[in-house]
């Protein structure tokens, strides 16, 4: 029993670290090759190739996203990311697509507003309830009226 | 209402039109385009200053630093093939010229730290060396890729011709040799 539970709660230690350590097919893609300026995944430059061998020897050493993304940053620079981190001054380039998103969704939803409640008003002044008599008919029906009156 | 506010909709989106096209006009006239197309046209630009954390010792590498001195700026990397075939050259030269006050600075560009390291070590490289990870020199100076060599004359201007590849290639190597004079004499 004792030796069920220990290894129960060995395996619980051991899963979140396990998780933690994180796989280089993916940081291969949030990394940008100093040289060719596409990320990892796609690039066999010279350059590419070594920061590939680097991510390998670091996630082998189960270091983390955040750790690795830190040491290529002091070698080679904030450009190194291919996403922009999510701090300071950073937040920006993500908050700005969204903004202009909402804006955009909000100034159609003015548009659309204002373009059906002028269709409604101007219809209802039109017709008061009723369909708008042709003129042709209306004269003629002036005509008819006049007659009747005479006899 | 409406037709006011389609109005303010599209001066407003021209505006913006208007503000990126500047940005565009003021982004392509104020590039530099880099100390090597000066240096093609036959110009002697003055070479761009750079101060680097350096790779060989603690400190830093500055250009500003040998003003007065003739000197041959080789960029290279550690996963590059042909720096490695040239160093013995810019070494023989660095130690041969060095009493006649000439300098061999090398500056690593987009490179991990440690490779360069090991690379200078196992090359014997024993001229001053500069680590630049981000690559901005290599903006400044135009470069195409890794090896290139500059030579800078004592008044601070580029001099000769940049070389591109290894300078211990064919092509290269009795330019090299008249670039080493020129610098050496200008």
């Amino acid at each position: 029993m004792r030796l069920v539970l220990a290894v129960l709660a060995s395996l619980i230690l051991a899963g979140p670290a396990a998780a933690a350590c994180p796989s280089v097919t993916d940081l291969e893609g949030k990394f940008i090759c100093p040289t060719c300026k596409t990320t990892l995944d796609q690039s066999d430059a010279p350059a590419a190739r070594r920061i590939k061998a680097y991510l390998a020897e670091r996630v082998a050493a189960c270091a983390s996203e955040e750790q690795i993304a830190d040491e290529l940053v002091a070698q080679f620079g904030p450009a190194v990311l291919a996403a922009p981190p999510r701090e300071g001054f950073h937040w920006l380039a993500w908050l700005l697509p969204l903004a202009g998103l909402l804006g955009a969704a909000i100034v159609v939803s003015i548009f659309v507003w204002r373009w059906s409640h002028a269709r409604t008003s101007e219809t209802a002044a039109e017709s008061n309830g009723r369909p708008p008599l042709d003129p042709e008919l209306e004269r003629r029906l002036d005509r008819e009226l006049a007659r009747f009156d005479g006899n | 209402m409406a037709g006011r506010l389609k109005l303010g909709a599209q001066v407003l989106a021209l505006a913006l039109v208007a503000g990126l096209f500047a940005l565009l006009v003021w982004k392509v006239a104020s590039e530099d385009e880099g100390a090597s197309r000066k240096l093609q046209r036959g110009e002697t630009p003055p070479a761009p200053a750079f101060s680097l954390d350096r790779l060989d010792r603690p400190g830093k590498l500055s250009l500003a630093a040998y003003r007065g001195r003739p000197v041959v700026l080789n960029f290279w990397a550690s996963w590059c093939v042909p720096c490695k075939e040239e160093a013995p050259l810019l070494e023989a030269v660095w130690r041969r010229h060095q009493d006649e006050g000439l300098v061999v600075l090398g500056v690593d560009i987009n490179d991990l730290r440690s490779d360069a390291r090991r690379f200078a070590r196992e090359n014997r490289m024993s001229y001053p060396l500069g680590f630049d990870g981000i690559g901005e020199t290599s903006t400044d100076y135009g470069l195409t890729g890794v090896p290139e060599t500059f030579f800078v004359a004592r008044s601070g201007r580029l001099v000769c011709e940049r070389l591109q590849a290894g300078v211990h290639l064919e092509e290269n190597r009795d330019r090299f040799d008249e670039c080493v004079q020129e610098v050496l004499a200008a």
